[in-house]
């Protein structure tokens, strides 16, 4: 079982490798090979990956933990556990293995949809270079024992989607918005990997095991007290509002709809977008450790949901409409996870509804185009405009409807709220620190100190 | 006699002085190329000889010892565990360089002064007695300095003249010579070690080198992180709790601060010189925080950053080899004509960062226990400086490679020497990031010897 443990991460790992190596030493693969290689990769590992609960349920195993050793361990000789380690591990529960496959089935189907979409695209070898990084993130993510690797999953996955945000790079658009979701990304990555290093210094060890007990998910007893899972719990919650898109980090999921298709489906649509909820439901025993924890869980996912409902109604792009679709769905499995904490069985429903909406919103996405084609085909058939559902606005009393109207345009000022109180006062900060760093350089010098931004063309020596 | 106790050392430090008088008579350009890479490639090679003796247990040198003929038997030249890997590293950092030089640039690069500079700093990195350290750290910023006296050295030459003081005077206070009492000692030495390090407000230095003198040089005079090894050597031994204090705080701003100042600038070098302060100082604030686990991680993150920062600068070396100095002002496009300069300038930038799967995860990993466990807002600082140095990667990334395209009639592939060049580099930074036990195992039995020195140190005069 530890083989087919292995090989289920193991394969995406070797697609990178091959990728990767290709690239840096300037033989790019074919596309035909790129196809191939893609291919073996996702049988292989979606092989592996169902193969290991088949021998848990012959087995009646329900939580096999695969421990690869220690990759890094040295001993401090003093403190509280007299050694550091950093565990490689993976876990195979029912929480792992639903996400896993799942991550495997739609990134496969997504493979086999980009090999025909993006054929002789200028951009084919990157596209499944950053589509194998994805890959590995979700399900090292998707697989990790412990926090620390579960963090490195987590980082792939978002660099790889940031980047797939920027593919088309003859536009400025797809770069700017790909920045921004790097720059929300790295706030996630940063509120994550300061939960992962306090849990480690509260239980000694980033293991699961030992900071949710051996008992199988979801029934697992945190290792710490209720204020410390709190604490911890909301610096998750912060990291899975960034990754998930959870107000007030929305903003960014609408832009990431500036990727290829496939990537948007697959990555926005399905499987990046719920990662920040798996991490919730993988660490859930601290929501049910902590009601103030979990009222807050709770409340972020409604907040999501209704903002979701009211911005999506008045979205004019089916890419942006199903993106807010997918948001608001995400709000209530959010939801379903803060109330967990009252009714353990909704941690179930949450990951059933978390699959069976990763599913459904892949073909949402990956049928956009037909359908709008479709849309438009039916209405010059009868030669009048398809009746509309009445849209969440319309039901609103009428002093807040052209209000609400606004807000929904905006997309609720949340990137406006952002930029004005965030990026700007930041640039402006530090320009200005810049500035005067220049006047004192020229200080120094005597007035031949620092030059200007690049676009001053004085002459400089090379070398 | 087994080879490994030949004295590599004194050969790894002697061969590029040899590198010089013989490339100082060379006239043709492409000669003065070759000769410089043989010299940098034995020097490295030497080195790591030296590394494989420590690890063998072997006694460098024996009669042939620098130490035997020319210091009477003092033992002021020699490899520890601090040293052993920094040695081949810092040979590595100048024989990438010189072989990353492009054949335009060649008539203009001194490679004497790069040999100079490289005896300069082997030396220095294989000194442990305190009065030959200071001298070495003294000449070793000579190079720059002369290189760029024609054009006004003020910033640069200011810098490093209150840095020789500082030193000079902690040192004597150190030795009790009388004039300076001993308590000042390691506020001399932390002060001496801010400027080295660039720690704001000293750090204009810095910007001043890169800014107007030339990229190779300048990269291989930071690069090594000299001032570190200044702290770990001259002031970590002797400097109370509080000295460490303080500069710890300092450097955890400068290195916020820095990677602030990275996200918004708008030229490469700058950004580039920031990101190097940023990371100088985080290797820095492990250091002084004296924890096992906060210096086993500075020490491998002073490795990895070293690697990583070095595979930036020749990517953006050979950029402006090619285009001239870069704007970060609007977007450039350059993918098209440089995919391999891309891919290498994303995956060195990301490596400096601490991206998994690089040598510097697991040292950002330590780093940040070691410092949530001193003080949570350290470590809040430390994640926060990591996350601002990732942006400002990917959006200097972002800006230089996508967002238009950029057309020309003249091919900016990369040249073998090139790829070559940054392939070493990024196999090592990924090789490492893969199985990095061996290295922090070694650098924890640095660690461990720093924190013993500490242990043993004399209690200051009052």
């Amino acid at each position: 079982m530890t083989a087919l443990g292995v090989l289920a991460v193991a394969a995406p790992a070797a697609l990178v490798a091959l990728l990767g190596a290709a690239t840096l030493i300037g033989a790019p693969l074919s596309e035909a090979a790129i196809g191939r290689a893609s291919r073996w990769v996702i049988v292989a590992g979606l092989l592996a990956v169902s193969a290991v609960p088949a021998f848990m349920l012959a087995t009646g195993e329900r939580h096999v933990v695969i421990d690869l050793g220690n990759w890094v361990e040295f001993h401090t000789g003093h403190g509280q556990h007299g050694r550091y380690h950093f565990a490689v591990k993976f876990v195979y529960d029912r929480l792992s293995v639903p996400f896993a496959i799942l991550s495997y089935v739609l990134c496969g189907t997504i493979a086999a949809f980009a090999v025909k979409y993006m054929h002789r695209e200028p951009g084919y070898n990157r596209f499944f270079a950053l589509y194998a990084v994805f890959l590995l993130g979700m399900v090292t993510a998707a697989l990790a024992g412990t926090i620390e690797t579960l963090f490195a999953g987590w980082e792939l996955v978002g660099l790889s989607s940031a980047l797939l945000i920027a593919f088309f790079q003859s536009r400025p658009a797809p770069s700017r918005n790909g920045l921004h979701v790097w720059v929300v990304y790295r706030a996630s990555d940063a509120a994550l990997l300061v939960a992962a290093v306090v849990l480690h210094h509260m239980v000694g060890e980033g293991d699961f095991d030992r900071l949710l007990g051996i008992e199988p998910w979801p029934r697992g007893r945190p290792a710490v007290a209720a204020p410390q899972a709190l604490a911890v719990g909301l610096l998750l919650l912060a990291a899975a509002a960034g990754k998930s898109a959870l107000v007030p980090f929305s903003g960014w999921l609408p832009r990431a709809m500036e990727g290829p298709t496939p990537s948007s489906a697959v990555f926005y649509g399905a499987l990046s977008v719920h990662l920040g909820a798996y991490l919730l439901l993988r660490l859930s025993p601290l929501i049910g450790a902590s009601t103030v924890l979990a009222v807050a869980v709770a409340g972020l996912g409604l907040l999501t949901a209704l903002y979701a409902q009211i911005v999506g109604s008045a979205q004019t792009d089916i890419k942006s409409a199903l993106s807010f679709a997918s948001l608001g769905q995400v709000g209530l499995i959010v939801a379903e996870i803060g109330g967990g904490h009252w009714v353990p069985f909704l941690w179930y429903v949450a990951l059933v509804h978390l699959l069976g909406h990763a599913c459904l919103r892949t073909l949402q996405f990956v049928r956009a185009p037909n359908f709008l084609q479709d849309h438009r085909a039916l209405e010059n058939a009868i030669g009048e405009r398809l009746p509309r559902p009445p849209g969440l606005l319309r039901f609103a009393p009428e002093s807040v409807r052209a209000w609400l109207y606004r807000f929904a345009l905006e997309r609720g000022y949340l990137d406006a709220l952002l930029t004005d109180y965030v990026v700007r006062p930041f640039v402006a900060v530090f320009r200005w620190f810049d500035a005067r760093e220049r006047q004192w350089m020229n200080l120094l010098s005597g007035g031949r100190g620092a030059s200007g931004p690049a676009a001053d063309a004085a002459p400089k020596k090379p070398g | 006699m087994t080879l490994l106790a030949l004295p590599w050392l004194e050969l790894a430090i002697l061969l590029p002085l040899v590198g010089v008088a013989c490339v100082a008579r060379v006239r043709d350009v492409r000669l003065a190329l070759v000769w410089c890479l043989a010299v940098t490639g034995a020097a490295l090679a030497c080195t790591l000889l030296v590394w494989a003796g420590f690890r063998a247990g072997v006694p460098a040198g024996g009669r042939w010892s620098a130490n035997e003929w020319l210091f009477g038997g003092r033992a002021v030249l020699g490899v520890d565990d601090l040293s052993a890997p920094l040695l081949p590293l810092v040979a590595l950092l100048h024989f990438v360089t010189v072989l990353a030089t492009a054949r335009k640039k060649i008539a203009r690069f001194s490679f004497t002064w790069l040999m100079a500079g490289e005896s300069l700093r082997l030396a220095t990195f294989a000194c442990l007695a305190p009065w030959p350290l200071v001298a070495l750290l003294t000449l070793s910023a000579l190079p720059p300095y002369v290189e760029r006296r024609e054009r006004g050295a003020g910033v640069y030459g200011l810098h490093m003249v209150l840095f020789a003081v500082l030193l000079i005077l902690g040192v004597s206070a150190l030795d009790g010579s009388g004039l300076i009492p001993r308590s000042w000692a390691s506020v001399l030495l932390g002060a001496a070690v801010l400027v080295r390090c660039g720690v704001v407000p000293f750090h204009v230095w810095v910007l001043d080198l890169f800014d107007a003198d030339s990229f190779g040089t300048t990269l291989a005079y930071v690069a090594p992180l000299t001032g570190v090894y200044a702290a770990v050597r001259l002031l970590l031994p002797v400097a109370p709790e509080w000295v460490l204090d303080g500069i710890g705080l300092l450097a955890l701003l400068t290195a916020v601060y820095a990677a602030g100042m990275a996200v918004v600038q708008q030229d490469a070098r700058r950004f580039f010189a920031y990101l190097f302060l940023s990371h100088a100082a985080l290797v820095l604030v492990g250091l002084q925080l004296h924890t096992v686990v906060s210096l086993t991680g500075a020490l491998d993150l002073w490795v990895s950053v070293a690697l990583a920062l070095t595979g930036l600068g020749l990517t953006l070396r050979a950029l402006e080899t090619r285009l001239g100095r870069l704007a970060l002002t609007g977007f450039q496009g350059l993918y098209d004509e440089t995919p391999a300069l891309a891919v290498y300038f994303l995956l060195a930038g990301l490596a400096s960062v601490g991206f998994p799967g690089t040598l510097g995860f697991v040292a950002a990993e330590l780093l940040v226990d070691g410092a949530v466990s001193a003080n949570p807002l350290v470590g809040l600082a430390v994640v926060l400086t990591a996350a601002l140095n990732g942006i400002a990667v990917v959006r200097a990334y972002l800006v230089l490679f996508t967002g238009g395209r950029y057309r020309t009639a003249v091919s900016l592939t990369i040249t073998w020497r090139e790829r070559l060049a940054l392939l070493t580099l990024l196999a090592l930074i990924l090789g490492g990031g893969l199985i990095p036990q061996s290295l922090v195992i070694s650098r924890h039995r640095a660690a461990e010897a720093i924190l013993q020195s500490r242990a043993v140190r004399p209690e200051p005069a009052r």
